[in-house]
């Protein structure tokens, strides 16, 4: 193909964008007034949600990504599905610095904003990454800065102790996952994904072992980034430790950046018709993300019953919530799969806006109440009715239940699950629906039925934080709204690119 | 009817929705305007749900109109087509699309079944705000969260859709828990709004899975093996021209199901029919709501539980969404499903009818007794359902008129003797008569209609039942694999008869015992009339019983409209 550098520049725009935007922040922390500072969450909050205009105005033309089409070398994808990606990320690490700004020891801190860039950087190079060695870059890119905002309340035992854990656990992950990589080079002689699928499908005969241990080890390194069972064990330590707003940055972006080259490696690396000496790969990894998945929303439904700390039940309920998001991977056997494609795109849209809605009214009561007991959440409908709402609008969309988007999410999934025919796998996932929605509306009635001590004690809510919550919460009814088609026709839009 | 523009249903449903956000806004010191908002919208509602009431009897009785037409129909002799004539009983009509690519569309309007109901959420709603006027603890929020829950009750009545009645059916369900646990009777709320909801849920979630897998039947059939099929009704006008194969529109649903789409096996089991399998979850999946035995346990507890504006939209409307949508989504979308299992169901419904009304008798607490009641006469509704013949089923749409009005009376009145003596225990009750007459009279009207006294519309929806039983003992015959049994309906609606033998022993002794025995004057020296407010509750919701007693073409045949269609998709005529 020509290279046209003027049409293929809008592919790594963002990158670019983010990368500047992370010099002028690391520059005017350094070097500005203290007024400058004091305005850096807002140049990196606005910086980034203008950036996320620019994969809305620039559509990629479907001759860029129609038969596999590779910008940069080979490098880089250019399609509706990493489209979509990036502009969730790019939202959520804006949305994540306003809900740091007020936030003591992390907000007053102008490198915060900074590893959030940098974090966000790797999340975007990740959605549209399509060569093994960019994977791992940006997986890393992505996974070092989270480390250093795990631990980033220096002082804070819990945070350190978060942090680490993150590491460790996080290194292992990487590394394993890197073995993975190391051996599909191996077979294929290439790091390019589609390349690898290619050199595979001819004279491996005796190489399924090998193919289905590298298969394992990549859904290793998947499973921690997105917080599935059994490489869960980091996640309700790190939620619990790590300030606030650093755990809600780390549940979405992570995870969705997760999926999104989830998605693409497991389609483009095993597509359906690769089969290795009679075996379909892609069987095996149907069932394999099915039994995680339906061992991910037990294990974390369950658990999270017993869950008095509100970080810690959202922890676990996190853990379910990437259960039900790979029933859409695995839906993608199916022969319709832009479903399951759509479904898990839409379900990771709606879920940024829901879990930062949550967290960011969270972090505002633990930053007033100095607490992070469920109980101690005891009337708050009373000490404050809006903040009491932006919660309950975010359970309720955890939970699947309109007007909130998590009601669509949820159905497209199911939906993409029956039509691959993963009956089984649906009536199980709605069983634990019901189960989650037990707990979320434990919360919801400790905050509007139980009485509290404090209970005449009102909690002001700040002004701009009041603002960004509420845009949240209207984002996140409208996404179960009228916004439901846009979105979900742009992810049906997703699938022709893999 | 053909679709129009705007439809006065949206207004129905968005009126409540737009009062719920604003009083969300207003200031929570100020209640007048609070309760100003609320009951300036649902008089709207009400007055909105009474014209699409007369409208819709007004194009159902009108020279040419449905009832000519389907008469028509049924002596030529041709072929009917079920699909054919719900799309024709369908008034008031509105069709947005929503997500296009699956074919999910915001699509309302009544037909002879739900056009009653909407009227009944209308006078619920109406009274709901009436008798909460005076709720000392954040009436705001309750205000808006009980306009939320009429929302979405309308929401489901009205659907055309079935991702939408879906939707609208779990939009009522978090309100509700809310109201209950929030307001309810400190002693049981919490256990019994929880109870109540993951009941509810459990229910819809699997019929959700059971629509889900219909959506893609039917879209498989239509895009397959019925194209021409499918031609035919788009060109026929039955099915608006920018649909797909795959939708969601439930006309659309019922031509598949009429064309033998659900006709597959499923699971790669010999015989094991698609409609055979899902049919017990999209019918039980709802007839939760509609208190089905084995799975009514949670309604005595919600209702007793529940503020009386609540239990009164629960037990008066909610529980009619319940065997609406098992109505709409099981017998309608499933006929042959229906075939096979409703005449084993029918043995539930006898339980519901028979138990319901012992366990009632022995309450001690006056609202228990209500709770078990409702049990009992939505019982009915679902026997009528089971009845699978037109007098049956017209009866049990009636039922669910009469019973939604009358339970509701019955919760206002149990309230209003609550909230002034506060006890509910019977036997320390009594001669309540004298102190509030207006009390006392309304609860013997609203028992008198419960035992199926004629002249009241307990009457004209027991009757029916009753009489479809006989007629469909003859033609029902239960095969479980090579036992059968026929002709056991007469001998169910013997027992059933039972049941109202029962229901008169304990509305009488309630009566006898509440309103007519000794006056405890010192204990209750405070308990005194009723005020206005209460007075129109009573009038809204006691009225209904009397005018469609004493004058039953008022509905019967509206409702008789609407199931005609449904026999004609069960093979009959």
């Amino acid at each position: 193909m020509e290279l046209d550098l003027w049409a293929q520049l809008p592919s790594v725009l963002p990158e670019i964008g983010l990368t500047t935007l992370a010099v002028v922040v690391l520059f005017a922390d350094i070097y500005g007034s203290p007024a400058t500072r004091r305005n850096v969450v807002f140049v990196s909050a606005l910086g980034m949600a203008l950036l996320a205009l620019v994969p809305l105005i620039w559509q990629p033309e479907p001759a860029l990504y129609e038969h596999g089409a590779l910008l940069w070398g080979g490098m880089v994808n250019y399609d509706p599905l990493s489209q979509i990606f990036k502009v969730m990320l790019l939202l959520a690490g804006a949305v994540t610095c306003l809900m740091a700004a007020g936030d003591k020891g992390v907000g007053d801190k102008g490198e915060f904003y900074l590893i959030v860039i940098v974090a966000t950087l790797g999340g975007l190079m990740m959605s549209s990454a399509a060569d093994l060695i960019l994977v791992f870059v940006a997986l890393e890119t992505l996974s070092i800065p989270l480390y250093m905002l795990a631990s980033f309340r220096r002082g804070d035992q819990r945070s350190a102790e978060g942090g680490m854990k993150y590491f460790l656990y996080g290194a292992f992950a990487s590394a394993i996952m890197l073995f993975g990589f190391s051996l599909l080079y191996g077979f294929a002689g290439t790091t390019n994904l589609a390349g690898i699928a290619d050199a595979m499908s001819g004279g491996l005969e005796d190489g399924l072992v090998a193919v289905m241990t590298a298969l394992v080890m990549v859904v290793v390194g998947f499973g921690f980034k997105i917080s599935a069972v059994p490489f869960h064990f980091w996640t309700p330590d790190v939620y619990e430790g790590a300030p606030t707003p650093v755990t809600a940055f780390v549940s979405v972006s992570s995870k969705a950046a997760s999926f999104a080259l989830l998605l693409r490696f497991l389609t483009a690396v095993f597509p359906a018709e690769l089969a290795i000496a009679g075996v379909v790969i892609q069987d095996f990894w149907v069932n394999l993300l099915v039994v995680v998945s339906i061992v991910s929303m037990t294990l974390g439904n369950v658990v999270a019953l017993r869950q008095s700390n509100i970080k810690r039940l959202l922890a676990y309920s996190s853990i379910a919530q990437a259960g039900y998001t790979l029933i859409g991977v695995a839906a993608l056997q199916g022969a319709n799969d832009s479903l399951a494609v759509a479904s898990v795109s839409f379900y990771m849209f709606m879920y940024i806006f829901t879990n930062l809605l949550v967290f960011g009214a969270v972090i505002l009561f633990i930053a007033k109440t100095d607490t992070e007991e469920i109980s101690d959440m005891a009337g708050l409908n009373r000490r404050s009715p809006w903040l009491a709402l932006f919660i309950t609008i975010g359970l309720l969309s955890l939970g699947g239940i309109p007007p909130a988007a998590g009601f669509f999410g949820k159905f497209f999934l199911f939906q993409a699950a029956v039509n691959s025919n993963l009956v089984g796998l649906a009536l199980i996932a709605v069983t634990n629906a019901i189960i989650a929605l037990y707990y979320y509306l434990v919360v919801i009635k400790v905050m509007y039925v139980d009485i509290g001590p404090d209970d005449d004690k009102p909690i002001a809510i700040p002004r701009v934080y009041g603002w960004s919550l509420g845009i949240t919460a209207l984002v996140v009814i409208l996404l179960g709204t009228v916004a439901v088609t846009p979105i979900y026709d742009w992810a049906v839009l997703g699938a022709a690119g893999l | 009817m053909e679709s129009t523009g705007f439809s006065v249903l949206t207004a129905i449903i968005f009126i409540p929705i737009i009062a719920g956000v604003v009083i969300l806004f207003l200031d929570r010191r100020n209640r007048d305007l609070v309760r100003g908002v609320g009951v300036t919208a649902a008089s709207a509602v009400l007055a909105l749900s009474l014209a699409v009431f007369f409208g819709y009897d007004n194009y159902v009785k009108t020279d040419g109109g449905l009832i000519d037409q389907q008469t028509a129909m049924l002596e030529s002799g041709a072929e009917l087509s079920g699909a054919r004539m719900f799309a024709d009983a369908l008034a008031f009509e509105q069709r947005v699309v929503w997500v296009e690519s699956l074919g999910i569309a915001y699509h309302v309007g009544v037909d002879g079944v739900s056009a009653p109901m909407v009227l009944l959420t209308g006078m619920v709603a109406v009274a709901g705000v009436l008798i909460s006027w005076n709720i000392e603890d954040r009436l705001r929020e309750f205000m808006a969260f009980f306009m939320f829950l009429v929302a979405g009750v309308f929401g489901v009545f009205i659907a055309v859709d079935l991702f939408m009645l879906f939707f609208f059916y779990e939009l009522a369900i978090f309100p509700m828990y809310l109201l209950i646990a929030g307001w309810g009777w400190v002693k049981l709320r919490e256990y019994a709004a929880m109870k109540l909801t993951l009941y509810i849920l459990v229910g819809s979630v699997f019929a959700l899975v059971g629509a889900v897998a219909m959506y893609f039947a039917a879209g498989a059939y239509f895009a397959g093996t019925g194209a021409d099929v499918f031609e035919a009704a788009v060109a026929g006008g039955l099915l608006p021209a920018d649909s797909g194969p795959y939708s969601w529109s439930i006309v659309q649903l019922t031509l598949a199901a009429e064309n033998g789409a659900y006709g597959i096996d499923i699971l790669g089991i010999e015989g094991l029919n698609f409609a055979k399998f899902w049919f017990p979850f999209m019918f039980m999946g709802f007839g939760v709501l509609a208190g089905v035995f084995p799975f009514h346990n949670w309604s005595p507890d919600g209702h007793v539980a529940a503020p009386t504006a609540v239990s009164m939209i629960h037990a008066g409307v909610l529980m009619k969404v319940g065997a609406f949508a098992a109505l709409r989504s099981g017998v309608q979308l499933l006929p042959e499903g229906a075939d096979i299992h409703l005449p084993w169901m029918v043995f539930l419904t006898l339980i519901n009818v028979v138990y319901g009304a012992l366990i009632a008798f022995r309450q001690r607490d006056f609202k228990y007794v209500i709770g078990f009641s409702s049990v009992s006469h939505m019982g009915l509704v679902s026997m009528g359902w089971a009845t699978m013949n037109l007098t049956g089923m017209t009866g049990a749409g009636i039922q669910m008129f009469s019973h939604g009005a009358m339970t509701a009376l019955f919760f206002g009145v149990v309230g209003m003797v609550y909230d002034r003596s506060h006890t509910r225990d019977i036997p320390s009750l009594g001669g309540f008569m004298k102190v509030m007459p207006w009390v006392g009279v309304a609860f013997v009207i609203g028992g008198l209609t419960s035992m199926g006294m004629p002249g009241l519309s307990g009457f004209i929806a027991e009757f029916p039942i009753f009489q479809g039983m006989w007629a469909a003992s003859e033609q029902i015959t239960l095969q479980l694999g090579a036992f059968q049994l026929s002709n056991y309906y007469s001998v169910l609606v013997i027992i059933s008869a039972l049941g109202i033998v029962i229901t008169a022993a304990y509305v009488l002794r309630v009566a006898g015992q509440v309103f007519f025995g000794e006056f405890d004057a010192e204990r209750f020296h405070d308990v005194g009339n009723i005020e206005m407010t209460d007075r129109i509750v009573l009038i809204i919701l006691g009225s209904p019983l009397l005018i469609l007693g004493l004058y039953p073409p008022i509905m019967a045949p509206m409702i008789e409209s609407g199931i005609r269609p449904i026999i004609a998709l069960l093979g009959g005529g």
